[in-house]
């Protein structure tokens, strides 16, 4: 075992150091905050890229490519609850990716958040959320991979309310909070389910742990309500928590509204990283997804299936929304959980490869995206609305190119853009899935929406004349600290490309474990070229519509109708709300919450709290009673007899007058009358 | 028989002088004395009823009176060590000004 291996922690540990220290330095001391968060995630690049470097000559060498060590952190009875870290392909990726991105947005913050008050409370929370990101990723366990799972959902919350004096982004926060809350429940539920079939929750333990094949055979075996296995179970169970962090369809309303949160929030935490921890973890517990392979190999696992068209429902679903989305942010929102939604059927239907270079393209893709929009909002002085930009392209050229760069890769234009050879694998994958030819279908209508809006967006924001609102503020360009992060992205949303193709599937047969060929039939094999001109032809289909209704004839006002709004208004209004998911929750459980809450209060208001009154008003009266029986009977006599004592030791204290004359006078006066006793009383 | 009536007169005399001594004087030591002369007073009654007794050849008044004057002396030196003590407390004689021990 090497170094990087036994001290891996040192990764999540340096932003959670700095984000430990940020409270301590003093609130002038703006800089000395960002420079502790910006170096911490530099070295945690570093490391991570000597870990990366280790997994690479260790898949060269073909060795094991997975290095775990386990500590025993608590004992439990007899048993000792084990967590620790493993270093593999997967993990080196996913930290490569969020050191990477991370340490961009953090110096793109920088610049964002540079008026900000409450700037070290930014970093502060930006570095916990990055360590907890880490965390998450090196996690050998279930259960540090949950801890890890709910700091980074606090933080997003956090984060999320950052500008808490805004009552929507309070509500935003809370919504989000809950919202995932949901599907961790049924996490935790899948979890515990685990642990006690399992007896571990450790990932990888030498051959016992519960992603491995001994504990696998024993999970598949078990058969519990209607007929399922309990593997299939807890693969549910533990779905629900990713929906949940990944906003796909049905717990997807949270993740639009986070966009109330900075703008670099959203982009490193509601694009590129958390979100993606919900893909990231069904890609880990994979074996655990697909178990029922074990038994059955010509039959899909149950769970792989539901990932699937939960992933392709999500991704049309959410692409179609953002068709009808006025703020720029929230179309990006409902476009990341629309890419989510492919990353999930890429999973679903091709495996852990599939999904997670869709993961990988995406993050950067997706943080060039919203840093882009940040910056034209930054430019357009807090300006969300794109119906009230226009003509941005001459007077904000960097953020132009960058953004139009990170559109084109995020609709998959073919072949110089990283989108177009992740969407194309996941597309290739779900066309010769064995269960069914939807899934296909949904995700290439995706695709069409996807490359409409996205053409919308940016034609809305950087081409016409402008819109805004008061002429006398024009938009300027960001600076340099802004810009550079975008070039950056840019360049890697490119190049990334490269290491996914089909003639040179480097990424796959890295995660896979596999050896690597380079060979130009890839292309051929069983359609992937038809699949890719499929595509190819409609993303063109779906700009050229774009251009179509809003390049030819811009909107000359801020007031003029959408284009698609004037061709089909119903349609449209149904898109713009989200197609009423939110009002509908809002009719049935938000209601239905409400009305339990309601008369819990009525309950208790007039049941318990009249209950609990009656009885204390019961032991009230019976208390004064017996005041009273105190005061006037028991004192009375008491004082009384108190009051005779005094006074007669009063009286009697008069004899005592402490001269020794007193005394012998009385004395003398007795003596004489006993003597004239003597002397006449017998007589008389 | 003569009754010895005039001595016992001078004894009722004597004690009844030491008991207004012992009730009207303030200072301790004439109190003192007075409660002596009440005693001699005592004293006189066992010598005059002794004369004047049937047998006066037992000298069993002379013997009383012997002992009570014994103990009258050792009596007067535990009064007057009293006195001392009181005067060394209180730096004063005065029994009416003596009155700690009132209720």
């Amino acid at each position: 075992m090497t170094w990087i291996v036994r001290n891996l922690w040192l990764i999540p540990a340096m932003p959670i150091l700095a984000a430990g220290l940020s409270p301590l330095v003093p609130r002038k001391r703006r800089l000395l905050t960002a420079s502790a968060a910006v170096g911490s995630m530099s070295l945690s690049l570093l490391l991570s890229l000597i870990a990366f470097a280790e997994v690479l000559r260790l898949s060269e060498q073909r060795n094991t490519t997975r290095h775990v060590f386990n500590f025993g952190w608590f004992q439990v009875g007899s048993e000792w609850l084990k967590v620790g870290w493993a270093l593999d392909p997967l993990t080196a990726v996913m930290l490569l990716m969020v050191t990477f991105v991370g340490l961009l947005i953090f110096i793109y913050s920088i610049g964002y958040m540079a008026h900000d008050d409450n700037f070290a409370r930014f970093f502060c929370f930006l570095s916990l959320f990055a360590g907890a990101m880490l965390g998450l990723v090196i996690a050998n366990s279930l259960l540090l991979l949950f801890i890890c799972w709910e700091i980074v959902g606090l933080t997003s919350y956090l984060l999320i309310g950052f500008w808490y004096q805004k009552p929507s982004a309070a509500a935003a926060a809370k919504k989000a909070f809950i919202t995932t809350r949901i599907g961790d429940l049924a996490f935790l539920l899948g979890m515990v389910w685990l642990y006690s079939q399992a007896g571990t929750l450790l990932f990888y333990d030498n051959g016992a742990g519960c992603l491995e094949h001994s504990v696998l055979i024993k999970l598949v075996a078990e058969t519990t309500i209607f007929g399922m296995a309990a593997s299939t179970g807890i693969a549910l169970l533990i779905l629900c928590g990713a929906i949940g962090k990944s906003g796909q369809v049905p717990l997807h309303v949270w993740l639009p509204d986070a966009m109330e949160g900075p703008t670099p929030v959203s982009a490193l935490i509601h694009a590129a990283t958390m979100v993606a921890a919900g893909v990231f973890l069904v890609a880990r517990v994979y074996p655990l997804m697909s178990a029922h392979g074990l038994l059955d190999l010509s039959a899909s696992a149950t769970p792989l299936k539901v990932v699937t068209w939960v992933g392709a429902i999500t991704a049309v679903f959410a692409a179609s929304i953002a068709v009808a989305q006025d703020d720029i942010k929230r179309i990006l929102a409902y476009s990341t959980v629309s890419q989510l939604g492919y990353m999930m059927l890429g999973l679903g239907v091709g495996g852990v490869a599939i999904g997670m270079f869709h993961l990988i393209t995406h993050a950067f893709f997706k943080a060039l995206l919203f840093m882009g929009a940040g910056s034209v909002i930054h430019g357009c002085h807090e300006e969300q609305n794109i119906r009230r930009m226009g003509g941005l392209r001459k007077l904000m050229p960097i953020t132009f190119a960058t953004y139009a760069i990170g559109m084109l890769a995020l609709c998959g234009f073919p072949l110089f853009f990283s989108g177009f050879w992740s969407k194309d694998a996941i597309l290739h994958a779900s066309f010769t899935w064995n269960v069914s030819r939807v899934p296909f279908y949904l995700a290439a209508f995706g695709v069409l929406l996807t490359a409409f809006y996205m053409m919308r967006q940016v034609l809305y924001v950087f081409f016409g004349k402008p819109r805004f609102e008061s002429a006398g503020t024009t938009p300027h360009e960001s600076p340099t600290v802004m810009t550079l992060p975008l070039v950056i992205l840019a360049g890697s949303s490119i190049l990334l490309g490269l290491i996914g193709t089909p003639e040179w599937e480097w990424f796959r047969a890295f995660l896979n474990d596999q050896q690597l060929r380079f060979d130009l039939r890839g292309f051929e094999e069983s359609g992937f070229l038809a699949v890719m001109l499929l595509s190819t032809a409609l993303v063109l289909i779906g700009l050229g519509i774009g251009w179509l209704l809003y390049g030819k004839k811009p909107a000359r006002t801020a007031e003029a109708p959408d284009a698609v709004e004037e061709f089909t208004p119903r349609i449209f209004n149904l898109l713009r709300n989200g197609w009423f998911v939110d009002a509908f929750y809002g009719a049935t459980f938000v209601r239905l919450i409400t009305w339990c809450s309601v008369s819990c209060d009525w309950l208790d208001r007039w049941i318990f709290s009249g209950a609990v009154q009656f009885i204390s008003s019961l032991t009230v009266g019976a208390s004064r009673l017996s005041r009273s029986t105190d005061v006037l009977v028991v004192n009375r006599v008491f004082d009384q007899s108190c009051e005779e004592a005094v006074l007669s030791g009063r009286l009697l204290s008069r004899l005592q007058g402490g001269r020794v004359q007193g005394y012998l006078r009385i004395i003398g006066i007795a003596f004489a009358g006993f003597v004239l006793f003597l002397i006449w009383g017998r007589h008389g | 028989m003569t009754t010895p009536i005039s001595y016992l007169l001078l004894s009722a005399l004597l004690f009844a002088i030491g008991l207004a001594t012992a009730l009207i004087r303030r200072n301790a030591i004439l109190v003192l004395i007075g409660v002596e002369l009440m005693l001699n007073a005592a004293n006189l009654n066992f010598i005059a009823f002794w004369r004047y007794s049937p047998n006066p050849e037992a000298l069993t008044g002379v013997m009383f009176a012997l002992f009570s004057i014994g103990v009258a002396a050792a009596e007067a030196a535990v009064g007057l060590a009293l006195i001392i003590a009181v005067y060394r407390h209180f730096n004063t004689t005065d029994l009416d000004r003596i009155d700690s021990m009132r209720g």
